[in-house]
């Protein structure tokens, strides 16, 4: 399968602190990888590099086949590129952040339709069909006309994941999207996840939500300390992690030993 | 010339209303309702005040009311109002534009510009105004001509400096220039106010800064910007009363032309309070609309039942896979 997202010896530090050291990591188009670990592990700052929210110290990503926020010199070295090179590369990578970060002074509908709006420079007739189409996609097809405050936790993250949806991605990255969400309203957030995952999306999501990586995921990457530590299908890594970390983390996060998530949660 | 500071601080009626009972807000509510004998004292001192209060402005001669009604409308006090009016517009138009220069130019990160911003503002805050306007209008004394070149090139403009600075284009510059300092540190604490995850979201989506700004973060900031904003266009009005040292015939200086001839110094002043305050509650209503406008999504918050009780359950629930649209 052909690589979606190519991570090349990614490097970041925060002053002197390095928090991800020269990380190595591929997607392949339509794989589901779920990032798993401690706070503090480097998944966000990961996952940040991908869009170039946060700006690398070192490395490359590639997202279909195109270096992000890099441009390549007459003599085929890479410079840094154009801020309108990476809005085009930013509008095929969607992302969805933990505090959902909707617009409050737009409605959910202008939400999902500024980008392709302001961005695309459609007009509001040539997207509202598509934004509809979305939030009902979403199972918020008579929310259009609330603003975000009248709206609960998830379905401000939905609308926030139908508002990424409508730039088209070619990859979507969730930043622990339920993890600002009550007990409750974390299921209807990744019930519209899973529905994007078998419609073949390419997604990367950082979570703390095992029992949905054990059941979405193609591939489960535990990361701590900035490094990749074990990754494989969910049923070795959450099952029958190879490595001590990876066991010691899943043991302590689930209160029980491993082993506990060898039956696929039914939901 | 009052501080900014003072200023502020009478122009917020409310802090005066409570600090007058000596009490905070929410006990004198309280005790208001319990209707104790100290709430009927208060009522009867104030009552009292009041009756005295007009007693006296009505009966005392010296206010001489019928003087102030034979000038309140009269050609030259309008013509006055008329001048302070476009003084106002168009210096706070400069101050507006300026300052959001201004602001975006502090918040750039680009060195240069951050400094040239904090210099400015540092020097136009600094100075009394008054000190300003004079300065303005003596212009001609440190540059005899003025002239706008491109640079190393040929003059597009070039003039005898006191043909170009006349006391309106001093009052101009003097009071666009120096509420622009202010204007920048009210758009620069507005622009600061959003989270800066909404601006994160903007650019994942491939905004550019530009857009960001204009669609996301503006319409937003908007709202922390307009109440000082519209104190400081308020405050632009009375300001602009100093340019009657410039001999300007602003509303100020056309009463004073007047009362230097009859002195009736006392009831011009009069006519002129009563414009300044008619103008002031003018605005005050206009910025209570533009408020209203800019707080879309913010206050709605009551409106929330009626929406989710207004959709059915059963939509509140995402699709499931069998039945979902395809992504686009």
């Amino acid at each position: 399968m052909k690589d979606m997202v190519v991570i090349d010896g990614l490097v970041k530090r925060f002053g002197r602190k390095e928090v991800l050291h020269g990380l190595d990591l591929e997607v392949a188009a339509g794989e589901v990888v779920c990032l798993i670990g401690p706070s503090g592990s480097g998944k966000s700052t990961l996952l940040r590099c991908v869009n170039q929210l946060e700006r690398p110290d070192g490395g490359t990503v590639r997202v279909a086949g195109e270096f992000v926020g890099m441009a390549q010199g007459r003599r085929g070295q890479l410079i840094p590129g154009r801020e309108s090179d990476l809005c085009r590369q930013r509008t095929d990578i969607g992302m969805v952040f933990q505090s959902f970060n909707l617009f409050p002074h737009m409605t959910a509908l202008h939400n999902v339709m500024l980008a392709p709006r302001r961005v695309r420079r459609q007009s509001e007739a040539q997207v509202v069909d598509m934004a509809q189409r979305l939030l009902a996609k979403v199972g918020l097809a008579d929310f259009g006309d609330a603003y975000p405050v009248q709206l609960s936790g998830g379905q401000q993250q939905r609308v926030a994941i139908a508002r990424a949806l409508a730039m088209q991605p070619k990859v979507m990255l969730f930043d622990e999207p339920t993890s600002a969400l009550d007990p409750e309203l974390v299921g209807e957030v990744l019930d519209v996840i899973r529905s994007l995952a078998g419609d073949g999306m390419t997604m990367v999501v950082a979570t703390h939500e095992l029992a949905f990586a054990r059941e979405v995921a193609d591939r489960v990457v535990f990361m701590d300390g900035g490094v990749i530590v074990e990754q494989g299908p969910p049923s070795d890594v959450l099952v029958r992690p190879r490595e001590g970390r990876t066991r010691e983390f899943l043991s302590r996060f689930l209160g029980v030993p491993t082993g506990a998530l060898g039956e696929p949660a039914s939901a | 010339m009052v501080g900014r500071s003072m200023e502020l601080r009478s122009e917020t009626p409310a802090s005066g209303a409570s600090s007058n009972a000596g009490v905070v807000p929410g006990r004198l509510a309280r005790f208001v309702r319990s209707q104790s004998p100290l709430h009927w004292l208060l009522s009867l001192i104030v009552l009292v005040v009041a009756i005295e209060l007009i007693r006296s402005v009505s009966t005392n001669e010296n206010f001489e009311w019928g003087v102030v009604g034979d000038y309140l409308f009269s050609h030259s006090i309008l013509m006055g109002l008329l001048r302070t009016l476009e003084l106002t517009v168009i210096a706070e138009f400069v101050g507006y534009v300026l300052g959001a220069l201004l602001a975006i130019m502090r918040l750039s990160g680009a060195p240069l510009a951050v400094a040239a911003s904090w210099f400015y503002v540092w020097f136009f805050r600094g100075t009394p105004l008054l000190v300003q306007l004079i300065f303005w209008y003596n212009l001609g004394a440190l540059y005899r001509h003025i002239s706008l070149n491109i640079p190393f090139g040929p003059a597009l403009f070039s003039a005898d400096a006191n043909s170009v600075i006349t006391p309106f284009t001093a009052a101009i510059l003097g009071l666009g220039l120096n509420s622009a300092a202010y204007m920048a540190e009210i758009f620069r604490s507005g622009i600061q106010s959003i989270h800066h995850g909404q601006s994160e979201a903007a650019l994942a989506l491939g905004m550019s800064r530009k857009q960001m700004l204009r669609h996301v973060i503006m319409p937003q900031a908007m709202r922390v910007i307009i109440p000082p904003a519209s104190n400081e266009l308020i405050g632009m009005l009375k300001y602009s009363a100093l340019v009657s040292v410039l001999a300007y015939q602003d509303l100020l200086y056309s009463a004073q032309i007047i009362y230097n001839r009859t002195y009736q110094t006392i009831p011009l002043l009069i006519v002129v309070s009563i414009w300044y305050i008619v103008v002031t509650t003018v605005l005050t209503i206009g910025q209570s609309y533009v408020e209203r406008h800019f707080s879309r999504g913010i206050r709605q918050s009551r409106q929330r039942r009626s929406v989710s009780r207004g959709a059915g359950t059963s939509t509140d629930r995402p699709a499931a896979p069998a039945t979902a649209a395809p992504i686009t």
